[in-house]
């Protein structure tokens, strides 16, 4: 093996695709080949009725039909979208305020290791405990109820969950409470990055803080701001835990929580898989278009 | 980086101004993150003729009582087993994920081969696809496989985890220089073995901070668990939380609820707590290419 200089180059390349192994292995089995079959799946009628069977009979794409015209998909993705809307604008606001002011040297914030700890916090905590735990302390009878009538704010309980936009409300809530610490933390990053030269030219010129940071700051922080609204859209698709723990599967009131996933969750649970499958396809796409997106966007920023 | 406020302020807000508003809003914002976990501390420790009283600031002492009422519960809440399960399947994920995302990195990283550039591109590409939408097929697999209530489909596909993977090839790039390895070579050592004795002990930092977030995101998963685990003695935590929630709430001591979920969700802010630093800087660090 180690005769020749020559041949020792090429053996060691060799440990290359050795190493490779395990990933390429594993990602193909549990990956790759579900990816297929779940695609294939979706050309197909294969469903439970009560007890009997139904198919597997090939359809083609009589499950898209089914599902796309079904009327349902569209309010589950309005729920969706509504709810990861309601999350993310505040998570953005408050992620490029924070960003800005940690890293604003001038202002020289103190205990800024103690305030990125406490707001990465919540992303590592267990989305479904936490809607639990949001269940238990907005529920009717729960301390928040209690709190808001011994203040004498209200005076009967307010019914957070039986009102489909509290209920919204509180989902988009934590997930925005989940999520914008991570997001300050990638945001601030990119702030970091941008040429300090720039800000000395706009302070020569005069310019005040808040100028600068919608002039500089903001235009040359767009393609890191595309990437984590890319992304977050992305997560948002994938909204699960925190609204099929809080309304316990039903996405109550009146279905106005329920999401993509829960949907698709709902089919894989009832083993209709032709419907399920026809579903996940297309949220494959949309992730898939989406991943393009950011792709190209963090290629750019390689280059520039 | 920024000195413009400083004395570039004509027209904006005073320095001092500023500050002080950062301040009370970094403040409101620690208190909106903290609330909830604090009174859910509180509330672990109150008994439920306490609980139904109504919100209150002040610790009780029914701590250990919750605790031992949940646990008396194991026939139809099976906490303890529940926690065990997590812990194994976080605790294997962490170690095997983050052991083969720096073998994969590694490839990628020192040698030179005709699919290299093709399989760096690839495992970018497939980064943001999620588990959901091939969960389906995942399922089908699994079940042919003869694996379902087996932990060995919710730890063995970690082995594959391209943003873990993606995370080491960053942190090779600024940490490990090949010279070093040909100089291992040299002194005739395999290319294995100087995987294991050099490059491994080298990437230590990284490892430490891809298994935290490989554990925790395990430690939290629902979805796939939830598909796979039926039988009581392997459900996770999150499926023993969801089965909770799908209770008889009327016949059911807030008091356990509390300490249920206390239970779930405590470990992990210890450790973070003490590991806090490391975790955030190596958010940043990811994402600095993002």
């Amino acid at each position: 093996m180690k005769s020749t200089r020559r041949g020792k180059v090429v053996s060691y390349n060799k440990w290359g695709y050795i190493f490779l192994i395990p990933f390429v292995v594993v990602y193909l089995v549990f990956s790759f080949i579900p990816l297929v079959s779940t695609i294939y799946n979706s050309f197909f009628e294969n469903y439970r009725s009560g007890l009997t069977q139904i198919g597997p009979n090939f359809v083609g794409l009589e499950n898209f039909k089914t599902i796309l015209t079904s009327g349902e998909v569209w309010i589950y993705a309005k729920n969706t979208m509504i709810m990861w809307i309601l999350g993310f604008i505040p998570q953005i606001v408050i992620s490029l305020l924070l960003g800005a002011w940690f890293s604003d040297p001038s202002l020289r914030l103190k205990c800024q290791g103690f305030f990125k700890t406490v707001i990465y916090l919540p992303n590592l905590i267990m989305a479904s405990a936490f809607a639990m735990l949001f269940f238990a302390l907005f529920s009717d009878g729960g301390p928040i109820n209690s709190l808001l009538m011994q203040a004498g704010l209200i005076s009967t309980p307010f019914k957070f969950l039986s009102n489909v936009w509290s209920a919204r409300f509180l989902v988009a809530a934590m997930n925005c409470l989940m999520w914008f610490g991570n997001t300050t933390i990638l945001l601030m990053a990119g702030m970091m990055g941008i040429d300090t030269s720039l800000f000395e030219a706009a302070r020569v010129d005069g310019a005040t803080s808040t100028q600068v940071f919608y002039k500089i700051t903001l235009p040359l922080l767009r393609p890191i701001l595309i990437y984590v609204m890319i992304t977050s859209l992305i997560g948002g698709l994938q909204m699960f835990d925190v609204p099929q723990i809080l309304t316990k599967g039903s996405g109550d009131p009146m279905r106005s929580t329920m999401t993509l996933i829960m949907y698709l969750n709902r089919h894989l649970f009832s083993k209709n898989y032709g419907l399920g499958g026809a579903l996940s396809v297309i949220l494959f796409v949309i992730t898939g278009v989406l991943s393009m997106v950011v792709f190209k966007v963090s290629n750019q920023k390689e280059i520039n | 980086m920024k000195e413009v406020s400083s004395n570039g302020t004509k027209k904006g807000m005073n320095i001092h101004a500023r500050r002080g508003l950062a301040y009370i809003v970094l403040v409101v914002i620690t208190i909106l993150c903290l609330f909830w976990f604090l009174l859910l501390f509180i509330n672990t420790t109150r008994s439920h003729s306490e609980l139904n009283q109504g919100f209150s600031i002040i610790p009780s002492k029914y701590l250990f009582s919750n605790i031992q009422k949940l646990v008396k519960m194991g026939e139809r809440l099976p906490i303890l087993r529940g926690l065990l399960n997590s812990l194994i399947v976080a605790g294997l994920s962490a170690v095997l994920s983050t052991y083969f995302s720096v073998m994969t990195a590694y490839a990628i990283h020192a040698y030179d081969f005709k699919l290299k550039k093709f399989m760096f591109t690839f495992i970018l590409m497939i980064m943001m696809i999620p588990t959901q939408v091939t969960a389906l097929g995942f399922l089908q697999l699994v079940s042919n496989m003869k694996l379902e209530d087996s932990f060995i489909p919710l730890i063995v596909p970690t082995i594959a985890a391209p943003v873990t993977f993606f995370y080491m090839k960053q942190y090779m790039e600024s940490s490990l220089p090949l010279s070093l390895i040909e100089a291992a070579r040299i002194d005739g050592s395999g290319e294995f073995r100087t995987f294991n004795s050099i490059v491994m002990p080298l990437m230590k930092p990284a490892i430490a901070v891809q298994a935290i977030f490989t554990f925790v995101s395990s430690w939290n998963n629902y979805f796939t668990p939830a598909l796979i685990l039926h039988e009581p003695k392997m459900r996770t935590v999150p499926i023993l939380i969801a089965q909770l929630r799908s209770m008889d709430w009327s016949n059911l001591d807030t008091g356990v609820v509390y300490a249920m979920i206390g239970l779930s969700i405590f470990p992990v802010i210890i450790v973070y707590l003490f590991l806090s630093k490391h975790i955030v800087q190596g958010v940043a660090m990811g994402s600095v290419k993002g």
